[in-house]
């Protein structure tokens, strides 16, 4: 080769194909001089994202998914052609031609043709509506097909086949998996796998039918088509996706004479050469050590791999991990390495939990000590931990079942720094805990830099926790604090905040803000202040100073939904409502058309009322004597409950009392995020108090009370605090320590997350509740007693102010509706239309106001 | 209703062109650091921000990630100097000024100028 003569003329780059691993290797090659690049697609547009394709159906554009822009490619200084197959390669010339004659030369040429979904050669598979999921014109046909029809039916129940199937539900159609195999995801789950994972999808409306081949696609009676399946059963369905595997593009390489696989896929060596030194294939067309990689992070090490060796650098490509964590319909499922415990005298330990449909299994080397592979279906949680084990062989535990099992005490934890710096945190752009390190040895101090620098994050984001935890990690080791600031506007914390404000007696925003902090505020610091001004002065939160610090929930005093309508939900203490009460809720529900439903909480939810109507429907509710709920404010929630001792055959304490008097002596408390209570009347425990902020349990001798569990998210046990109570110390107990959390909890942290996070934990709490260790006690008290005291409704407030009822208007200038809220029936009530349904009607505002858009 | 909608649509379009100032409504009307949201052509949805004493933006009511008429009901604050409001929904931040989501950058809404002049709220069409 006389590549030094070459020097000053650019080398001619031709890449055929423009996934998004060719869009991948053209990224990686452009940042170097040298190099004249053209790519030929033979699609009509430039790569774009084929991972998330799916979101297409859930409003995505095409130009969201577009991973690049014909304007870039230009200053890239990118040739590109769309529509350009290429369909003859002269090696010996070193050019390529493409259909319509055109004829590049090239001195390398990458071949990055990704592959196509293989059809079975049924009888029928090309009649009309038969279908295959790979490309966005693929999804535009489905999307018609779905709009004439009303079943559908995905052939093949893999990874991709599932993927479709959720794309076909969403769609609105009646959809079928239809699978070969005895099971679902063969490639990932074992049997058990796929079988707890073929009951949640069917429980999520799906019909999956394994163990069917397709034998002929006939006319159908009542549909399109008929499906007649070799065991002499049939499905008829108006519309059929083939989702049965895929197959190299790799016509090229066999027309013209490069090496390829016994059964296809275009040979490649560890620089992604072929069997012409001058011809690299990546990607999905590529087959390395006879194997084919379906993914795009493979796909992308090869890309870059393949980039190295053109200029001269030394990568290698040695293989990639296949694991994969993802959420299919809402159900989480993992696999990583050695599923299906092929390797020789591995063990498995498998933990299967029927009622909550979780399974799990972790397969171990021989000798115990290395994690090999793993199945996770219905909880993923271990997922990032376990991969961590196998990539790295890290020594496993020695009962390394704890690390599946639901946590019963202590669970081994793996510390990061355990881990070696080759191990890989985000697999998706291939950073590793030592590029990590290295960011923070450049100078990063907090998480976003090192995303930057990195990458780290910005592929699928699993990684996101990892990361942080890594990080947060090397901060520490340098003795770099953690930053607690609570946004860019103050360099305060939140309990920082909280006391200038009692301290310098700050009434407002304003004030802070001009004193203390700088710029306007933001989503962040508006609402953390009202928070703090409402938990110190408990001024009505619409005053004109404060209103604009809130959270919409708060400025209109509704949770708001999906389609921007409200929910409205009345105070009901303890769950106890009187029947003319009801009648009321009911007579409203009916006339304003709400969707009604009993929450979790013990009281009731209406649905679907649009801004303008919210002050009508608080006027009646409060007329009949009920009040506002809260359920929008970061404060007392509900104080759930029993029927107690009055009822109750076991119950020992009136549970019902004291849950009416805690809930009307704590509502309307601002709070960092928001509180729940419950009171039991006994040691059963109906009230399920001990996952409550506040937990009371009624014994012979008075009341248990617990502190800081939680439902939601991270369950937590409560802790005991305090046992055998009066009613006048539970209630000063309460008092304390509701207000020394109100003061000292971070922005939107829980009492769980703050008494964990809290130096000293519930000893120090109990020194401080108990013992009044602080001396604080008359001052937590006494202002609790203030937030008692100034109490108000503020619906009551609200509707009683013709001022503030001009907030509750749609339009400032029309008494029109906003037409995109749209209902549609449902099990007799309303429910929102979905996007579909809305595209149905001709209703998509989006359109509209998109192509009003004038260039800015 | 639909139906009407396109069909208003297209002649506001063409009335754009001779570049008018539309008044919307009353500074009265305005909520200190706050929006509201206005019909322009009688049909369009667009959400005005007081963003000071005396200083209006304007941006279109429709949020592009949560799919619903709801920008006008978000928090203003400003990143850096620019001014946003971020989404009531998921929390997306669009820039007042220039329309981009700054925390996406496939996202962006319309911007309009505006002004008040002698009370009134107008927007350029
Ligand atoms: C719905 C869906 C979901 C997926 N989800 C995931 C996921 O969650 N995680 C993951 O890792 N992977 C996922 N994948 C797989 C991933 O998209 C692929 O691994 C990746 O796109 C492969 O990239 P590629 O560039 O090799 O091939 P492609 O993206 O297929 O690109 C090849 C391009 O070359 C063009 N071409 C072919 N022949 C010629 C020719 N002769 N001349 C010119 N152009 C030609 C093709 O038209 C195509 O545009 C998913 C795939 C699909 C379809
Ligand atoms: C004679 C015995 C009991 C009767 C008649 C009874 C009856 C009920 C009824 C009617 C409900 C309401 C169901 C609904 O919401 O539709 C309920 C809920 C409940 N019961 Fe019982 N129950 C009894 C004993 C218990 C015991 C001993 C426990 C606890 C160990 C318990 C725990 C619960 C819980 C946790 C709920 C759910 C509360 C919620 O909706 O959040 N029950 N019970
Ligand atoms: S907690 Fe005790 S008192 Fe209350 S309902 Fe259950 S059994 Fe009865
Ligand atoms: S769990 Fe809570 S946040 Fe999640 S869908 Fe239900 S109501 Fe919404």
């Amino acid at each position: 080769m006389s590549t030094s003569d070459l020097s000053q003329s650019k080398q001619n780059i031709v890449v055929v194909g423009n996934g998004m691993v060719g869009h991948h290797f053209v990224e990686q090659l452009s940042q170097f001089d040298g190099y004249n690049i053209t790519v030929l697609s033979a699609e009509s547009r430039l790569a774009y994202d084929r991972v998330h394709l799916s979101e297409y159906f859930s409003g995505k554009t095409a130009d969201d998914l577009a991973l690049t822009t014909p304007e870039n490619y230009q200053q890239l200084g990118v040739n590109f052609e769309l529509d350009a197959k290429v369909t003859q390669i002269d090696k010996a010339a070193k050019t390529v031609t493409t259909e319509s004659g055109d004829t590049f030369s090239y001195d390398k040429l990458v071949l990055a043709t990704g592959s196509y979904a293989f059809v079975p050669p049924i009888p029928g598979k090309d009649r009309e509506h038969c279908l295959v999921y790979r490309t966005i014109d693929d999804l535009d046909a489905i999307q018609a097909s779905a709009n004439t029809g009303k079943v559908g039916v995905v052939v093949g129940g893999g990874l991709l086949g599932l993927e479709a199937a959720n794309a076909l539900k969403e769609l609105g159609l009646d959809t079928h998996v239809v699978e070969f195999a005895p099971q679902l995801m063969g490639v990932q789950l074992d049997q058990a796998g796929g079988l707890l994972l073929k009951n949640k999808i069917e429980s999520l409306g799906v019909t999956v039918h394994t163990e069917k081949a397709t034998n002929v696609i006939v006319d159908g009676d009542d549909c399109v088509h008929k499906m007649e399946f070799a065991d002499g059963s049939h499905l008829e369905t108006d519309l059929i996706l083939f989702s049965a595997g895929i197959r190299p593009y790799d016509n090229l390489a066999r027309e013209f004479d490069l090496t390829l696989g016994e059964r296809g896929g275009i040979v490649v060596n560890n620089q992604c050469q072929t069997s012409d030194d001058d011809i690299y294939a990546i990607g999905e067309c590529a087959l390395w050590n006879n194997f084919i990689y379906g993914l795009v992070a493979p796909g992308y090490s090869m890309a870059k791999v393949a980039a190295s060796h053109i200029i001269g650098g030394e990568d290698k490509f040695t293989g990639a991990d296949m694991s994969t964590k993802l959420k299919l319909m809402g159900v989480e499922v993992g696999s990583i390495g050695d599923a299906h415990a092929k390797t020789a005298g591995a063990q498995c330990y498998t933990y299967q939990n029927d009622r909550d449909n979780v399974y799990k299994k972790m397969v171990v080397s021989q000798d115990g000590k290395t994690l090999l592979g793993a199945v996770l279906v219905g909880d993923t949680s271990e997922y990032d931990a376990l991969l961590q084990y196998a990539l790295n062989g890290i020594e496993l535990p020695e009962n390394p079942d704890a690390l599946i099992l639901p946590s019963s005490g202590e669970k081994p934890t793996l510390g990061v720094d355990s881990l070696p710096d080759t191990a890989t945190i985000c697999s998706c752009l291939n950073v590793t805990k030592g590029d990590i390190i290295a960011a923070v040895d450049a100078g990063a101090t907090d998480v976003g830099t090192i995303k930057s620098d990195t990458k780290a994050t910005t592929g699928c984001g699993g990684c996101a926790a990892l990361l942080k935890t890594v990080a947060d990690n090397e901060f520490a080791k340098r003795g770099l604090e953690v930053k607690k600031d609570i946004c860019s506007h103050f360099v305060y914390s939140r309990t920082e905040l909280f006391h200038i404000v009692k301290a310098e007696k700050i009434k407002t925003f304003d004030e802070l803000v001009s004193k203390h902090g700088k710029g306007m505020g933001c989503e962040i610091c508006k609402p953390a202040v009202a928070s703090i001004l409402a938990s110190v002065y408990n001024d009505y939160i619409l005053e004109d100073d404060h209103l604009h610090l809130q959270d919409t929930n708060d400025t209109y005093l509704g949770n708001m939904q999906k389609d921007g309508t409200y929910s409205v939900v009345p105070r009901m203490p303890g769950g106890e409502v009187t029947p003319d009460k009801l009648i009321v809720i009911g007579e409203v529900a009916k006339e304003y058309n709400l969707y009604t439903k009993v929450t979790g909480g013990q009281r009731i939810d209406l649905f679907g009322a649009r801004v303008e109507q919210l002050p009508a429907i608080w006027k009646r509710l409060i007329d009949a004597g009920m009040e506002t709920g809260h359920a929008y404010g970061k404060s007392l929630r509900t104080v759930k409950s029993c029927v107690g001792s009055t009822w109750c055959r076991y119950g020992v304490q009136d549970s019902m009392s004291m849950a009416i008097f805690l809930e009307e002596r704590y509502k309307g408390l601002r709070s960092p995020h928001k509180i729940k209570f419950a009171v039991s009347g006994c040691t059963r425990e109906c009230a399920e108090a001990q996952s409550k902020d506040i937990g009371v349990i009624a014994t012979e001798n008075g009341w248990n009370l617990y502190v800081s569990g939680n439902g939601g998210m991270k369950p937590r046990h409560g802790d005991l605090f305090a046992t055998d109570l009066d009613d006048a110390t539970l209630i000063k107990y309460i008092d304390r320590y509701l207000m020394f959390y109100v003061r000292t909890a971070d922005r939107l942290q829980r009492t769980s997350v703050w008494l964990e996070n809290l130096e000293g934990g519930l000893e120090y709490m109990q020194k401080v509740v108990k013992d009044d260790h602080l001396g604080i006690n008359d001052e937590l008290e006494n202002q609790m007693d203030a937030v008692v005291a100034t109490y108000q409704c503020e619906w009551k407030t609200t509707v009683d102010s013709p001022e503030k009822l001009k907030r509750f208007r749609q339009f400032v200038n029309s008494d029109k509706q906003d037409v995109n809220i749209q209902f549609v029936d449902e099990r007799e009530q309303i429910r929102p239309a979905t996007l579909t349904e809305k595209a149905e009607q001709g209703l998509l505002i989006d359109t509209v106001n998109i192509t009003e858009v004038e260039p800015a | 209703m639909m139906t009407e909608l396109n069909s208003t649509s297209s002649t506001s379009s063409t009335s754009s062109k001779s570049s008018n100032w539309q008044t919307l409504c009353q500074k009265d009307d305005l909520v200190k650091y706050s929006g509201v949201c206005a019909l322009l052509n009688d049909e369009q949805q667009v959400a005005i921000f007081l963003i000071d004493d005396d200083n209006a933006l304007t941006i279109s009511n429709w949020d592009p990630a949560g799919k619903a008429n709801v920008l006008y009901r978000g928090l203003i604050g400003d990143d850096n100097g620019e001014v946003f409001v971020a989404s009531p929904l998921y929390k997306e931040r669009f820039s007042l000024t220039s329309g981009r989501c700054l925390d996406d950058d496939s996202l962006s809404v319309t911007t309009y100028q505006t002004r008040i002049e002698q009370g009134q709220v107008q927007v350029r069409v």
